[in-house]
């Protein structure tokens, strides 16, 4: 893992903090979302975007040298949302209308409403076949002397693999030996009705991916520091294998009352909820900037 | 008259379409020889992309390549190539607009010995529901050449509809298509008889069966099911009074579904359906056509029924 210097990690720490904020507030005022695993992935999310991970240009969302992020599991679109806000690509009003008519944030992510998504998803199991096609794409095109620094990243729940298309995708990605792509795992451990591992387990998800081809890390999804030098190690790593990045999250991760809470993957918090997640978050920035981090 | 099933145009076609410059890439699912898109990748070894028996891969893979530039076209069987993937066809290639060509091949009964399986009767249906998708089926070898030469003309996806069985030449290599396609290949003045792909040269044996019969049918291919020629479907059913829809395909919510729900708004007209009602079975493709009443003769019978 490569070192980070401390500024930036904690700036990252107080972005997504920002982010856990704008997650909160968007579902609350929206009246329906999916914060538990939009909670999950921030910290992920932070470190890719705006961490210095993706190569984008913040100017302008459609650069065509971009790399390209897919949100497979689509149900985060908060998430996704509250990166976006952060890159100055949707402003507080996009925010504001979220699941609204006529809004760029649909309830699931549409590329054609918003700046900065790629393809709509929402039906899980669809962006990890998505992102082999496109490193696929690159890695030919790189060959022809057409592009060549592009590198595709996709981020999927743990419960998600439990579609088959993502098995087929990680043996297609692991025969054509694609070193320009990154699997990122959310694995928060639960899916809509119950634990992963009650309905249909994923048994060592590590031993599965390395015996399909893959190059595998693992991280805590919540050390923003440890994702940025797991991220980083993952694009240089001199291996000619597709990148996997199994990280270990919580579901709800940062409003106590969701955390680890099955109950919390669809729905929105009432008005005492939400009032109450946002002083957490609040606490949690106000620790942050006395300087006592957020372990 | 030579006969050719209109899947050999497919591979045939993007060859030509790569040579003339075009950006093209290909994914198959282990079907490539049978459906000619290995034609394509023995020309461009890099542009093709055989994903192996896993059909939600390659339409997943064809998305994500057209996000990276170029026009994609895949392949594999209607009943896999569709069905299997609809789920990636309707969230991820429709709903985001990608330049993904959907185009199957071994459509229909006429698939024939496989059986019912293989035989694919609901992909025009599935097809036509989906918002932003262009949906053509095309009669004989070069109005396939020129419907693959359409598809990659226009941005977005577009489905086409190759069969196995071979059918007479209908058309010459001049052929060029647009949306909304249709064509009068016969003109008459009892009954208007509308077709799509395997069914055009029957329905044109059926109007010669009704012309010794002292019928004047009127036959019309409907190279683009979605959008129909709205104005010359009707301008044709304005003068005949009568309709007969004959297709490959489950007669529920194929092509002549497609127009009964046209002529319902605006002209309504006596109908018939010709077409599938239940699953197929193994025999030959002409045996399954006469068996289920999609050949000539049924046609003929289906239009006599109408005008009794």
């Amino acid at each position: 893992m490569e070192a980070v210097p401390d500024g930036s990690v904690r700036d990252l720490r107080l972005a997504a903090n920002d982010m856990r904020v704008d997650v909160v507030s968007m579902i609350a005022r929206a009246g329906s979302g999916h914060p538990g695993g939009s909670l999950s992935c921030v910290d992920i999310l932070a470190a890719l975007y705006l961490g210095g991970v993706l190569r984008i240009d913040v100017d302008d969302p459609d650069w065509s040298e971009r790399d390209l992020f897919f949100l497979s599991k689509g149900h985060a679109a908060p998430a996704l949302y509250a990166t976006l806000h952060r890159l100055g690509w949707i402003d507080d009003e996009d925010v504001a209308s979220l699941r609204t008519l006529g809004g760029k944030l649909q309830g699931h992510p549409d590329s054609n409403a918003c700046p900065g998504v790629e393809v709509c998803s929402g039906s899980l199991g669809q962006g990890l076949p998505i992102a082999v096609g496109a490193a696929w794409a690159l890695k030919g095109k790189a060959t022809e002397g057409r592009s060549s620094e592009r590198s595709v990243y996709v981020l999927v729940g743990d419960g998600e693999l439990q579609e088959g298309s993502n098995w087929e995708a990680l043996m297609l990605g692991a025969h054509h030996r694609l070193d320009n792509l990154t699997l990122i795992v959310d694995q928060n451990r639960l899916e809509l009705d119950t634990a992963v591992d009650s309905e249909c387990t994923l048994g060592d998800l590590r031993q599965k991916l390395e015996a399909f081809g893959w190059c595998v890390f693992e991280v805590d999804g919540h050390d923003i520091e440890g994702l940025l030098g797991t991220l980083r190690s993952a694009r240089r790593v001199r291996d000619t294998r597709p990148r996997a990045i199994i990280s270990h999250t919580v579901k709800g991760k940062g409003v106590s009352f969701m955390e680890d809470n099955v109950s919390w993957h669809g729905g929105a918090p009432n008005s005492a909820q939400a009032e109450q997640a946002l002083a957490e978050l609040a606490a949690e920035r106000e620790a942050m900037e006395r300087g006592e981090g957020n372990e | 008259m030579s006969k050719r099933a209109t899947r050999e145009a497919l591979g045939a076609t993007l060859v030509e379409l790569a040579q003339e410059g075009a950006d093209i890439f290909a994914v198959d699912a282990d079907l490539a020889r049978a459906t000619t898109l290995q034609v394509f990748g023995n020309a461009y070894p890099d542009r093709l992309l055989n994903v192996g028996i896993a059909e939600q891969d390659m339409m997943g893979a064809a998305a994500g390549i057209a996000l990276t530039g170029g026009t994609v076209f895949t392949g594999s069987f209607a009943a896999f190539g569709t069905g299997r993937c609809y789920d990636q066809i309707r969230n991820t290639v429709c709903e985001s607009h990608l330049n993904v060509k959907v185009c199957p091949t071994h459509a229909g009964i006429t698939v024939g010995e496989d059986g019912a399986t293989h035989q694919m009767l609901e992909d025009i249906g599935l097809m036509r529901g989906l918002p932003g998708v262009r949906v053509l089926v095309p009669a004989d070898y070069h109005t396939a050449c020129a419907a693959i030469r359409l598809a990659a003309d226009v941005e977005g996806p577009v489905y086409i509809r190759f069969s196995r069985f071979a059918t007479a030449e209908i058309y010459d290599e001049t052929i060029k298509g647009s949306f909304p396609w249709a064509t009068v290949l016969r003109e008459g003045a009892d009954v208007s008889l509308l077709a799509c792909g395997v069914e055009v040269e029957q329905a044109l044996q059926a109007a010669d069966l009704l012309a010794a019969e002292g019928v004047s049918a009127e036959v019309i291919d409907i190279e683009s099911v979605k959008p129909l020629d709205e104005d010359l479907i009707c301008a044709s059913v304005a003068k005949t009074g009568h309709v007969v829809t004959a297709e490959d395909h489950c007669v529920a919510t194929g092509m002549g579904a497609a127009v009964a729900g046209l002529l319902a708004e605006r002209c309504p007209t006596p109908m018939r359906f010709v077409g599938m009602r239940s699953f197929g079975t193994s025999a030959s493709a002409e045996a399954l056509l006469r068996h289920f009443g999609l050949d000539a003769e049924g046609i003929k019978a289906a239009v006599l029924d109408l005008l009794r």
